[in-house]
């Protein structure tokens, strides 16, 4: 189904942490951008489609203007709102936006870290965008900050703090379908599994939470209304996102899975782990029963690698790419 | 990142350390040819693991790592486990501790990376802790700074999430990033390929509380089961085993963290092929070394004062194959190498310690052309330990 591409080679090795991939298409300019974190820097390559050229970018995680302080990147996702396109680096020091070529930093906050350290780590971790203006990034502390963008310019400013989760946030995503039928706007996922539903506005309302089962949800997605939750069991759960009804459970990984992706135009999911293998499924509704069907279409395996990122790279799922832990390579693949 | 990486850092480096360690001081029983200088006794041998294990578990030392605090650089790791070697009468050359540091990194790398839950990270700890206490189980006051040390992490990490502990292997992951020295045991083992990255299987048990891929399960709204049905994946795995225990003495079913030495009798030499990759970060000026050393200061303090031995009595260790070789390996160690003949660690609290090490911190900073320091101890040498080729 799907054949192996020549692959991006890129400046740094991935590092082992979740979602650790970023994609954005830039359809006009005929391009694609990549984020893979290494440590303390983000490596940002711009792929031309025809494969002809490629340039590459480092971006680290510091404050504006203090020379020394550098520290540990726990994620780099882009956020497509309407009305720009923004780079969002998270890390233990404070959470960065750029534009999304990496070029410029448009916004810094800071993260409150105590004198002595405490026994629990600080870091910004969980990044989507939501709706027309917003974008939410979680803290090790399950609070979620929620940032209220502007459709140019850098007055980005902190609209609110939603504290309901008690654990570290792991992931967040906004409804990626495109239907503005739907209720829930946002899913976050936490430490603990449990995850939480939300509807976006001046004030984000909590529509639902979702317990989990004490193990950690590294990576959420939601899409039409369900939301898909990959865990470090290497479970896959789907859940109606507004009432918490388990539709469908997945015995999908033999280790921690560590990213997941929707392809919102056909339905097709990526899932990918520490076991080294990347699964293809497609999930179809039937909104008559209120069911969701999830089939197995496609398995890639990449040798000896703890797979860190795996994102499509259309809305179709034409194609998508891997990141693993060591790795200094984005691994491509196409349909046949 | 995670901020509570050093305890467990120290205990499984230090162990892999301790079975090299001993590996080549019983090596050395086995001399081809039969020089005096070969031989370490049993009682000599006993000797180097008590000292060591007792620096290593001191209990001052022990609660300066459990602090809640960020990883250290490789530098100072390695300069602190150097000062714990050097606890005993035995005595490393620099070339010959950067090796045996690589070994020790790259063996903690293969268990953490093949970790089957993070939780396990602590079974295997705990494998390096009850290996340790077999190395000194003839001298009961280091039995039991080694059970009291156990007792406290036991306490500190039964608390911690499935999540904060992926956290601590992450951290630690990224600590290991880009390290592939190839080690020829794991070479010989299969477990490490020849480019230096470790073997993953898709095939054998899932980790514990993990199920066995290859199933798909749908509900209804009412949670009522409606379909099932299967999927190929790629692998062949089968039930998990029995967890292994958490306590202070038990089985501890995984394997990882065990004595790879003793356990695979194929191979008793510790020859290297190539070293790849170095650690790129020890060449930069590490901008945040101060801040590292004043707890390095903090942690040499809290260790017990330094066994002096006269120049003569001294034991040497050579992780080379023969001293040609590490003195080659020496004169390209650069830097580093200097520092370590310059500097006299003192084991003591005070003024002189502090602004010696606030010293080291300037050294770290500035990353000049150093004299080579031709070996030196060579005449000292009183053990000269050959591998067999």
């Amino acid at each position: 189904m799907y054949h192996k591409e020549k692959s991006i080679q890129i400046k740094n090795s991935a590092s082992a942490l979740y979602n650790n991939l970023g994609v954005l298409r830039i359809a006009p300019r005929r391009l694609t951008y990549f984020t893979v974190v290494h440590a303390n820097v983000v490596n940002m390559v711009s792929a031309s489609w025809d494969g002809l050229n490629y340039s590459h970018r480092q971006l680290q995680s510091k404050e504006p203007n203090v020379a020394t302080s550098t520290s540990l990147i726990m994620q780099a996702a882009f956020c497509a709102l309407p009305s720009r396109d923004l780079l969002v680096v998270t890390s233990q020091k404070g959470i960065q936006i750029y534009e999304s070529d990496g070029s410029i930093m448009v916004y810094w906050h800071a993260l409150d870290t105590p004198e002595t350290p405490t026994a629990q780590a600080v870091f910004a971790r969980g990044i989507s965008a939501v709706r027309e203006n917003y974008i939410c990034v979680g803290i090790s502390s399950g609070a979620i900050l929620v940032f209220d963008v502007p459709s140019k310019g850098s007055n980005i400013t902190l609209s609110e703090v939603l504290e309901e989760h008690k654990e570290s946030i792991t992931d967040m995503a906004a409804e990626c379908s495109g239907s503005q039928e739907c209720i829930a706007d946002l899913v976050s996922a936490d430490d603990g599994g449990n995850l939480c539903v939300w509807k976006s506005g001046e004030e984000f309302q909590l529509l639902n939470n979702i317990p989990g089962f004490d193990m950690s949800c590294s990576s959420v997605k939601l899409w039409k209304g369900t939301v898909v939750a990959g865990y470090g069991t290497g479970q896959i759960r789907l859940y109606e996102a507004v009432t918490g009804i388990l539709h469908a459970e997945v015995k999908a990984h033999a280790r921690w899975i560590y990213s997941l992706d929707i392809a919102p135009f056909s339905g097709l999911l990526l899932s990918a782990a520490e076991d080294s293998l990347v699964r293809v499924w497609h999930l179809s509704m039937t909104p008559e029963t209120n069911s969701v069907e999830v089939a197995h279409l496609h398995n890639e395996c990449v040798t000896d690698t703890q797979i860190c990122g795996a994102k499509f790279c259309d809305g179709d799922g034409y194609a998508f790419a891997v990141t693993g832990y060591d790795l200094s390579e984005i691994i491509r693949y196409t349909q046949t | 990142m995670s901020v509570r990486t050093l305890p467990l850092v120290f205990i499984n480096l230090g162990g892999e350390m301790l079975y090299i360690l001993d590996q080549r001081l019983q090596a050395q029983n086995t001399s081809e040819d039969n020089s005096e200088k070969g031989v370490w006794s049993e009682n000599d041998r006993r000797r180097v693991m008590n000292d060591i294990v007792g620096t290593m578990f001191n209990k001052a030392f022990m609660d300066e790592l459990l602090k809640p605090q960020q990883l250290y650089s490789h530098r100072t790791l390695k300069t602190v486990l150097t000062r714990i070697a050097h606890a005993s009468i035995m005595r490393l050359n620099p070339a010959s501790m950067d090796r045996l540091y690589e070994l020790m990194v790259m063996a903690f790398k293969y268990q953490v990376f093949l970790c089957p839950r993070p939780k396990d990270l602590l079974l295997i700890s705990y494998n390096h802790i009850d290996t340790i206490r077999e190395f000194v189980k003839d001298t009961p006051v280091v039995v039991n700074q080694v059970d009291e040390t156990h007792r406290k992490i036991i306490e500190v990490y039964s608390s911690l999430s499935e999540g904060e502990f992926q956290l601590l292997r992450q951290t630690l992951l990224i600590f290991f990033q880009d390290m592939h020295v190839r080690v020829s045991l794991f070479l010989k083992i299969q477990v490490q390929n020849p480019n230096g990255r470790f073997a993953l299987s898709t095939s054998g048990p899932v980790p514990h509380g993990t199920e066995v891929p290859g199933l798909i399960r749908t509900f209804d709204s009412k949670g009522r089961e409606v379909r099932r049905s299967e999927f190929p994946t790629g692998g062949s795995y089968s039930s998990p085993i029995r967890e292994g225990c958490f306590e202070l003495h038990g089985d501890r079913i995984i394997r990882l963290g065990l004595n790879m030495y003793v356990l695979t009798s194929v191979c008793s030499r510790l020859t290297f092929l190539s070293t790849s990759v170095t650690l790129q970060t020890d060449d930069t000026p590490n901008l945040l070394a101060k801040e590292e050393l004043n707890l390095l200061a903090r942690l040499m303090g809290s260790m017990k004062a330094e066994n002096k031995p006269k120049a003569e009595t001294g034991f040497r260790i050579n992780l080379f194959t023969t001293d040609e070789e590490e003195e080659e390996a020496g004169a390209s160690c650069g830097a580093e190498e200097s520092l370590f003949g310059v500097i006299n660690i003192q084991a003591m609290q005070d003024e002189q310690a502090a602004t010696e090490l606030a010293r080291i911190a300037g050294q770290f900073a500035e990353q000049q052309e150093q004299p080579e320091n031709p070996s030196g101890n060579k005449g000292d040498d009183l053990l000269a330990m050959m591998d067999d080729l």
